[in-house]
């Protein structure tokens, strides 16, 4: 084992009392920076909001201590937050709403373009094509869809079709009814590329001798993709849902710039609301609550991503 | 027709009835796809169409009836520009991207450095913390650090000061993560013979890892720089002055004074979008390197 050379100015101070590891300035060196800004924006950050969040936090500084009241207003007294009854609603509602529909729609999606896409000469074209959005600011998706969405059938693309069977126009984001579906299918559209790009490559790795096999068996196309492409690609497609479902629990440019919670605050999401309640509403305490619920909804991922990790640690 | 076929051979069509019944039973595939890539782009085109349409035009008729009346200007992008601030929000977004970019670049190779190749006590402990800290959401900082940096006295939340600190933090974990993960890989005997040959860690770090990490370390700067640029969250809570907000901002600003001029949003939104596009068109393999690397953040 070679001792690890420490950069030259501090030879003296880690030789004398490291011979087997590089432990001392060298590590400090290389990790200090990082350690440095991870404390005061992660660590420092994290225990101050999760103090707030028990206080009126009357201008971020700790004014009174309120207990669980920020979380039991939360739940229980605030409609914009979370109101159950029938049809439930508000933003921790719509987050659900966007984790069902917008990742299992994606990953369907995806996995429906990266199939056929195999069948055909433009697959590199056509991929590309529906991971461009992934690219562009979420802004300007925004902007891209607020055009297609106007409630005109002079201006707005969708009212335009529907114009032409005598329908409409609709205004898809000014309604309660309509907003969140017309907003999860944007979401979607902006997506679908991510879970066609990573789910493509792991189809790829299917050896092509297995969907032989099921062919020569009497296999039709439908079968062969449910009963096997699916279940063999159950792994990327888990990890794909695992990462659209934390976007959605840190989606906020797209609602803030498509209708901003509106109309009213029925297309809130929990980003939003912190965002909302924290600098325009002033309410520090409560803005510090909702930040804490969603790092309490990130926890598991934390900890798949720490488990899934180890596993191929050991391995290696 | 099957799926997959590309690897194994396929027989060639030998009549032209068998041409005929390849193509019409493949149809159903190309439809699907075209009509999916429709979606995809017709979108983005009619915007795109819109930014060069005289304002006049916009407001009387659809922009797919340009194909029977094509006129096109630049004015729409010369009064965005100009006369609604977006040619200095342009620049600021520039200012922001580039040392938010660089910083974790540099800071995150160091410590992802120390994490693969020097040996200190609760090495493997600290990267399962930063592993896990990926997943930290943002907004747990907002409160404690506008509130510290405005009492603090120093101009941060004014100059690009609080937006540059806060990008590169958040950057880290993801970036040391993805960096240590590649570094591991490099071959174990070269090191350790540069440190026989008594080369230091900073030289090992200079001279070896970061020239053979290249591809790790622009896939990851890339990602950094789009996921800046493209940011808006970020910059309506760090950066609190009006002179010095990227045009991510300054759009929802433009939204809220012309709500329904689509010129000028379209010619705002299309600013936005050329840098992205052409770090993408130009840099794809990269891009989806580092996706592909991201999906586990």
């Amino acid at each position: 084992m070679a001792v690890a050379n420490p950069p030259a100015e501090t030879t003296e101070a880690s030789s004398a009392k490291k011979p087997g590891g590089g432990f001392g300035w060298a590590a400090l060196f290389f990790m200090g920076p990082a350690g440095l800004l991870l404390l005061v924006f992660l660590v420092f950050p994290a225990f101050y909001t999760l103090a707030l969040s028990f206080n009126r936090g009357r201008g971020g500084e700790f004014s009174n201590w309120v207990g669980f009241d920020n979380y039991v207003r939360l739940f229980t007294n605030d409609p914009n937050f979370l109101r159950l009854g029938f049809p439930p609603a508000g933003a921790l509602w719509n987050n659900v709403l966007w984790i069902v529909f917008y990742t299992s729609l994606c990953v369907l999606l995806g996995l429906v373009i990266a199939v056929m896409a195999t069948r055909v000469r433009y697959e590199a074209l056509i991929k590309a094509i529906v991971f461009l959005p992934m690219a562009i600011a979420a802004t300007a998706v925004a902007i891209i869809w607020r055009f297609v969405y106007f409630p005109s059938s002079e201006t707005g693309l969708l009212n335009a079709l529907l114009g032409i069977f005598n329908l409409g126009p609709v205004a898809f984001l000014g309604s309660p009814d309509t907003v969140n579906w017309a907003l999860i299918a944007v979401g979607v559209w902006g997506s679908v590329g991510f879970a066609t790009v990573i789910l493509s490559a792991a189809i790829k790795g299917i050896s092509s001798e297995v969907l032989e096999a099921a062919r020569v068996d009497g296999a039709n196309e439908t079968q062969i993709f449910w009963r096997i492409i699916v279940p063999m690609v159950s792994l990327p497609i888990s990890v794909v849902a695992v990462t659209l479902i934390v976007n959605v629990i840190k989606l906020f440019d797209l609602i803030y710039v498509m209708t901003a919670g509106g109309p009213g605050t029925s297309s809130r999401v929990i980003a939003f609301s912190m965002y909302q309640e924290a600098f325009p509403a002033g309410q520090f305490g409560y803005g510090a609550a909702i930040a804490i619920i969603m790092l309490l909804m990130l926890i598991p991922v934390m900890i798949f991503n720490v488990r899934r990790f180890r596993t191929e640690a050991v391995q290696m | 027709m099957t799926a997959l076929q590309d690897t194994t051979v396929k027989p060639q069509p030998r009549t032209a009835s068998e041409r005929l019944t390849r193509f019409i039973s493949g149809s159903p595939v190309h439809i699907i796809l075209g009509l999916i890539g429709l979606v995809w782009l017709v979108p983005t085109i009619g915007l795109l169409i819109t930014s060069f349409r005289p304002s006049s035009d916009m407001r009387s008729t659809g922009w797919w009836t340009v194909l029977f009346e094509p006129r096109f200007t630049l004015d729409n992008y010369q009064r965005v520009i100009e006369a609604e601030g977006m040619g200095g929000a342009f620049l600021n977004s520039v200012f922001i991207s580039v040392p938010s970019t660089l910083l974790p670049l540099v800071i995150a190779s160091m410590a992802a450095f120390a994490l693969a190749w020097v040996k200190f006590p609760f090495r493997d402990t600290i990267f399962l913390l930063i592993v896990a800290s990926m997943m930290v959401p943002v907004q747990i900082g907002f409160i404690p650090l506008v509130t510290a940096f405005r009492e603090s006295g120093l101009p941060l939340l004014e100059t690009y000061g609080a937006v540059w600190l806060a990008h590169a933090a958040y950057a880290l974990p993801f970036g040391i993560f993805l960096l240590r993960n590649f570094f591991i890989t490099l071959p174990k005997d070269l090191i350790e013979a540069a440190r026989i040959d008594g080369a230091s860690n900073w030289g090992i770090f200079r001279t070896i890892v970061v020239p053979l990490s290249v591809p790790a370390i622009a896939a990851y700067g890339i990602f950094q720089f789009l996921w800046v640029w493209n940011d808006l969250l970020m910059a309506l809570v760090y950066a609190q002055r009006n002179a010095i907000q990227p045009m991510t901002v300054a759009i929802t600003q433009l939204l809220g004074t012309y709500a329904s001029e689509w010129s000028l949003l379209a010619a705002a939104a299309f600013l936005v979008m050329i840098v992205p596009l052409v770090v993408f068109i130009s840099l794809q393999r990269y891009f989806v390197q580092g996706l592909l690397a991201g999906s586990v953040k």
